[in-house]
């Protein structure tokens, strides 16, 4: 019963965070100065109108009565009107999650398949000179800002060597895949179009590559002294004993052993990536939410800025329970099978 | 001396040194230690004798780049292992020599059920697959009186008692039947009972396959009831050897006689239990005297030179002291 009880615990928590964060993202839009009707109305409007604008959005109302009627709002799946676009929140968010999703993955992606090399070479090789290397890199990694290495490799990439493009999601000439997962690898694979998938995949790679490195050093890191311990364990030399090949043992035993503390790391990683991609979608531009919430916020879009809150926050509790739920079934020792 | 086509390991003037930062340890000093076909050899001494450095050597599995050998050859089944390639160490490990070690509980990996973790070795090095490989895998645990062989067989490592994943191990480690079978304290975490049971399957299995055994252990009880001989160590050094019964009946070495005398059993009931005053030499300087002297009650001047082992007068006992040296004279 272990993966019932941990699935309840979680979706507990979920709505905890739920009401918690939308307490918050409330209680921040009611006490930054700045008035909503006002900037629906206009700079020119009347007072009169203003006042019936007031009225229309219920912000004449009690504080308490405002928050109820958001917060079961957020239950139905109505985080409000955004007062920029003026369409429903939630209807622009799946526009542009899809977007900043597959990013942030394929960001994800590249962090984990060059950082878990690293960690593990360093790992085998400490102190060595690999090992130096790894470990400058990574701290290279983690305090390269996002906008700054993303400007340097758009000047590199697209201004001097003209190899891949500056910006976008895919050739503005091509037709967008018609929408399945809002994921364009996926949906142009679906189609069976290959020169939409060939400009994604290519339009892609700065900026996940933008992305992706910052979390590559602290995967580097993390795999690093996952292995560290894994290599130090009994078993290890057991195999090594039964004559079982050094990197055998590497790759095979202490590898995926060590894959299981990191697996926390990963889904950690990203939960940043989704909401900190908001540097990169902006010098990238990006269509994504991070572009979404940026010019949101310069416009005073209360509604807008909280249902990002309020959604990123649920994927960063869906993205544990995920991880919870790995670690459950690559760790035999966590369900006690048999 | 014995027939050398019989000899399964010989460790010649083993010298290893352990570069640290603050200088070099000198871990072990010109150790000696022969095993035989079938024999069950014991090697006895306290913490820091490099009992266990020395075994590890045998098999060239101590850390690559972190010991510098200074002097000496290991030999096993004849070849040199120290100018042995790994490669070729892949291949003499689990085939010709096989280990057990202390911790059962780490010594499996946790995440792999038991049947996986012996069919990968019995695949590599047997060359059977499939059913073939499966059905040895259970005929091992079976010989290993576990009385459920194919329901252990999918178990994973934590579902398993001590005593239960010491046998699996030593199952593991005869899958191959190898010439010879270090076992490192392999006893030493069993509580007394499990202890004698495991002990009782390792030698039967020995027994019946001619393997070797090297048996490192610091319990005397263990060890007499266990070597056919014995080499006790002290900071890297054997200081005596001979068959377990001269040994340990008729010490010839100051320190054996003392880590005898540390029994509790040998004490009176009342009695303050014996230990040794003083404590192991500091290994980072080189050893010039004999290295027990300073805890020793009968050093003497003549200490302050090395003794080398010379026999006492029985068949293959020999102490490396000047006391000794003396009474045959």
């Amino acid at each position: 019963m272990p993966f019932v009880n941990i699935i309840r615990k979680r979706l507990i928590f979920l709505v905890l965070v739920v009401f918690g964060v939308s307490l918050i993202t409330f209680a921040i839009s009611h006490i930054i100065p700045g008035d909503p009707a006002r900037l629906v109305a206009g700079d020119r409007a009347s007072d009169e109108i203003v006042t019936s604008i007031r009225q229309q959005m219920g912000l004449d109302r009690p504080l308490p009565e405002q928050y109820w009627r958001y917060l079961t709002g957020i239950l139905r799946g109505d985080l409000g009107a955004s007062l920029r676009t003026n369409r429903p929140v939630i209807e622009d968010l799946v526009a542009f999650f899809p977007a900043s999703l597959e990013l942030a993955l394929v960001a994800l992606l590249i962090a984990t398949l060059m950082g878990a090399p690293l960690g593990v070479l360093s790992a085998v090789y400490r102190d060595r000179p690999i090992d130096h290397v790894v470990r400058t890199l990574a701290v290279i990694g983690i305090s390269t800002p996002a906008f700054w290495l993303g400007l340097i490799l758009i000047v590199t990439f697209y201004g001097a060597l003209g190899v891949l493009p500056g910006g976008g999601r895919i050739d503005p000439n091509l037709a967008i895949p018609s929408r399945v997962t809002g994921f364009y690898l996926v949906d142009s694979l679906l189609a069976g179009d290959l020169p939409a998938f060939g400009s994604t995949l290519r339009h892609l790679v700065l900026p996940a590559f933008t992305l992706g490195f910052i979390h590559l050093g602290v995967v580097a890191r993390q795999i690093r002294s996952a292995m560290l311990d894994e290599l130090q364990q009994d078993y290890v030399r057991t195999a090594r004993a039964n004559g079982i090949a050094k990197w055998r043992v590497i790759c095979g035993h202490a590898l995926p052993n060590a894959l299981i503390p990191s697996i926390t790391v990963l889904g950690l990683a990203l939960g940043d990536l989704l909401y900190g991609a908001v540097l990169t979608e902006t010098v990238f531009a990006w269509p994504g939410m991070g572009a979404y919430v940026v010019n949101s916020i310069q416009s005073l879009d209360f509604p807008a800025v909280m249902g990002f809150s309020v959604v990123v926050s649920f994927a960063y509790v869906l993205v544990n329970l995920a991880v919870d739920l790995i670690y459950m079934a690559i760790d035999p020792r966590i369900t006690g099978v048999n | 001396m014995a027939d050398p086509s019989r000899v399964v390991l010989e460790i010649r003037n083993l010298t290893l040194r352990f570069p640290t930062y603050g200088g070099a340890v000198h871990a072990v000093n010109g150790a000696s230690i022969r095993v035989d076909a079938g024999e069950r050899v014991g090697i006895v001494g306290e913490s820091g004798s490099a009992k266990s450095v020395t075994s590890l050597m045998a098999m060239r599995l101590l850390p690559e780049g972190r010991f510098e050998v200074a002097g000496g050859s290991v030999a096993l089944c004849g070849r040199d292992i120290l100018a042995a390639s790994e490669k070729e160490m892949v291949n003499i490990r689990g085939r010709d020599v096989a280990m057990i070690f202390q911790e059962p509980l780490t010594a499996l990996n946790p995440t792999r059920r038991i049947g996986r973790q012996m069919l990968e070795v019995i695949r590599l090095h047997r060359g059977l697959s499939g059913r073939a490989a499966r059905d040895l895998a259970i005929r091992l645990l079976g010989d290993m009186r576990i009385a459920d062989p194919e329901q252990v067989f999918g178990r994973y490592p934590f579902e398993l008692s001590g005593g239960m994943r010491q046998r699996v191990l030593i199952g593991l480690a005869f899958s191959c039947e190898p010439k010879l079978i270090v076992a490192d304290e392999a006893t030493t975490a069993l509580d007394v009972t499990v202890q004698r049971q495991v002990l009782h399957l390792l030698r039967a299995k020995a027994n019946s396959l001619g393997t070797a055994i090297l048996f490192i252990t610091h319990d005397l009880a263990v060890a007499s009831q266990f070597c056919d001989r014995l080499y006790v160590m002290y900071a890297g050094a054997v200081v005596e050897e001979g068959p377990t019964a001269e040994v340990l009946g008729a010490p010839a070495h100051p320190y054996t006689q003392a880590l005898l005398d540390a029994l509790p059993e040998r004490a009176a009931p009342g009695e303050r239990l014996r230990s040794i005053a003083g404590s192991v030499p500091d290994l980072t300087a080189e050893l010039s005297g004999c290295a027990f002297a300073p805890r020793c009650a009968q050093a003497s001047a003549v200490c302050e030179r090395r003794p080398a082992l010379i026999p006492t007068g029985s068949d293959g006992h020999r102490a490396a002291c000047w006391l000794a040296a003396k009474a045959v004279q």
